[in-house]
């Protein structure tokens, strides 16, 4: 059986953070459903928080360090992608985009991915729809329709007892689950140099 | 194996004493410079091309133009020409000229040009990057092959019997090189018609460019212009050397920090080991040089960026006596080591004007003798005339 690839990317920045729960809580929901299949499972979580300053550098130099090059390389060639950040004046966090930004903006085209949110209220939750899922969508990735938020209170007594964070996760999981086992991602062999089956190196023009 | 200097042509605040050249200056030390190459014994001076400040050489063909009168020997380049927003029109007659001024010391390194706004103020799209390069250089090629071109394509406007003016020096057009960082399409032009490449090899990995260049070198193969190691290479590089390795790392690092390019990111220590910028003593530089090869495979051309970030006339003539004096010459020393003898010399106006006479003799008139085994021909005719 193969082993599907799972990356999870969180941007909290406190440890222990509630952004890391949230997606560790995903991860595991999505591994359990998969194993349930059949499907071994090999997950790589990124604390953006540890290549902070190697992501900075990236934008300002034009290339990754080794560190996070092979972190680049791990979620763009994963089967997967559970993606969580903070909210941060209404919107992700400036290290998540950053991030992202420094992707090549090929990369992600085609991947599943879950997205996740946290805050302080609730009252922030529209920003997945408004600002995250926008931004995959702009990279051609598969959001799942589900994208999870969790509020300071869903960790407690004041959470949502109609549909819990436990239920939000068990749904979104649900869907990615099945993208992720279908994903030959992982074992995709990708040639950097591929041209274009239209392109000539003359323009079409006769060589002289 | 040739060394030379290539230049941005940046104005840029000396960040230690916060003097800023004025633009005459900078060109003023620009031509200082190319000279000195040629005076410590180095090959090739190229600058770049850039059409908006803190940028001063907007007009190559100018400057190339003065030292083609003012050296003997120097090969003059570029670095790059802007082969997407240039008329090609303009390129075949420009260095054309060049080429008859300086007797034939001339070539040209092609590239596409990374700063947006330039595409729009010369009526191009940016997007249209690689066609524009690919369409413009079919042009220009004819250009100086053929005495009278009918021309129709998407870029430009129609010619009809157009005739470029003057001819290259004795029919000989100028060695091109195709320069990218990034993209397999030009790298796959370049092999294509058998002229060279160049790595900036300045701002990224190494490994980026290996990964690039092995590239080139299989399409050189497929092509038909001779085996993978036999396709012509130029690399840039980026050095800073004073006797002790400590005082280099300290009299640089605030133009590195400070540097418009990648000031305020990477540390000197990172960037030094993610990048082929060396700062140190002579001998690190010629260990960390000489090593290139490994990686590159057997290359025609090594070109350092000297004179950016601020830093003093005075200074950058400095590294350029220590380059010639004891950096260069020892470089040679080591890249002529069991280089195989199939491996040819870049190009010249002189190799491959003989190797067209010998086609010529040869009585292959009619088929295209491409140029880089037009130059082992050329290497061989030397061999067995010396």
């Amino acid at each position: 059986m193969t082993t599907k690839k799972i990356a999870v990317v969180s941007a909290g920045l406190s440890q222990p953070s509630s952004t890391r729960m949230l997606a560790d809580r995903l991860a595991e929901a999505t591994v359990r459903r998969l194993h349930e299949e059949g499907f071994e499972t090999e997950v790589t979580t990124v604390e953006l928080r540890d290549v902070a300053h190697d992501v900075t550098n990236n934008l300002l130099a034009g290339f990754p360090s080794p560190k996070l090059e092979e972190i680049i390389e791990k979620v763009t060639t994963a089967d997967g992608l559970i993606a969580v950040t903070p909210i941060f004046t209404t919107s992700y966090s400036g290290l998540f985009k950053t991030f992202f930004d420094v992707i090549d903006n090929q990369s992600l085209a085609g991947m599943p991915v879950i997205i996740g949110a946290t805050a302080g209220t609730a009252r922030h939750s529209l920003a997945l729809d408004y600002a995250i899922r926008p931004m995959f969508t702009y990279l051609h990735a598969v959001v799942v329709p589900t994208g999870v938020f969790a509020a300071s209170e869903d960790w407690g007594s004041g959470a949502d007892t109609v549909k819990t964070l436990p239920d939000r996760i068990e749904r979104a999981a649900g869907e990615l689950a099945p993208l992720v086992a279908a994903s030959t991602r992982s074992s995709e062999v990708r040639d950097p140099f591929a041209l274009d089956p239209s392109f000539s190196p003359t323009g079409g023009f006769m060589a002289s | 194996m040739q060394f030379g200097i290539f230049t941005v042509g940046d104005v840029t605040t000396d960040p230690t004493n916060g003097t800023t050249p004025t633009e005459h200056e900078r060109i003023k030390a620009i031509l200082t410079i190319a000279q000195k190459v040629e005076e410590v014994g180095m090959e090739v001076f190229a600058t770049g091309e850039h059409h908006n400040p803190p940028f001063v050489p907007s007009s190559p063909t100018t400057i190339l133009g003065y030292l083609a009168a003012k050296t003997e020997k120097l090969i003059l380049s570029t670095a790059t020409t802007l082969i997407t927003t240039n008329d090609p029109v303009k390129i075949a007659e420009d260095y054309a000229m060049l080429q008859h001024i300086a007797d034939g010391r001339v070539d040209l390194v092609l590239g596409r040009g990374n700063t947006g706004p330039v595409y729009p103020w010369f009526g191009q799209d940016i997007r249209q990057g690689i066609p524009l390069a690919i369409e413009n250089y079919a042009l220009l090629r004819r250009l100086w092959r053929e005495d009278y071109v009918d021309w129709e394509g998407q870029f430009r406007t129609p010619l009809q019997g157009f005739q470029s003016t003057p001819r290259p020096l004795d029919g000989i057009p100028p060695f091109v090189w195709h320069g990218s960082i990034r993209s397999p399409e030009i790298a796959e032009q370049a092999a294509y018609y058998g002229d060279g490449f160049f790595a900036n090899n300045i701002f990224w990995p190494k490994e980026h460019y290996m990964k690039l260049i092995g590239f080139y070198r299989q399409r050189f193969e497929h092509y038909g212009h001779g085996r993978a190691d036999q396709a012509i290479v130029g690399l840039g590089g980026q050095v800073f050397m004073r006797k002790n390795s400590q005082d280099a790392v300290n009299e640089f690092r605030p133009y590195f920090d400070e540097a418009p390019v990648y000031g305020h990111g990477p540390s000197l220590e990172d960037f030094m080991a993610q990048t082929p910028l060396t700062v140190g003593s002579p001998q690190q530089v010629i260990d960390r040089y000489a090593a290139m090869r490994e990686y590159f495979g057997d290359y025609q051309r090594q070109l350092f960026l000297m004179d950016h970030a601020g830093l003093p006339l005075k200074t950058v003539l400095e590294q350029i006596d220590i380059l010639g004096e004891e950096v260069v010459p020892v470089l040679r020393k080591e890249f002529a080591k069991d280089r195989p003898e199939h491996v040819p010399d870049a190009p010249t106006h002189a190799s491959l004007k003989a190797a067209a006479e010998a086609a010529k003799d040869a009585g292959v008139q009619g088929s295209e003798t491409t140029q880089a085994s037009a130059n082992v021909d050329a290497a061989e005719a030397e061999e067995v005339r010396s």
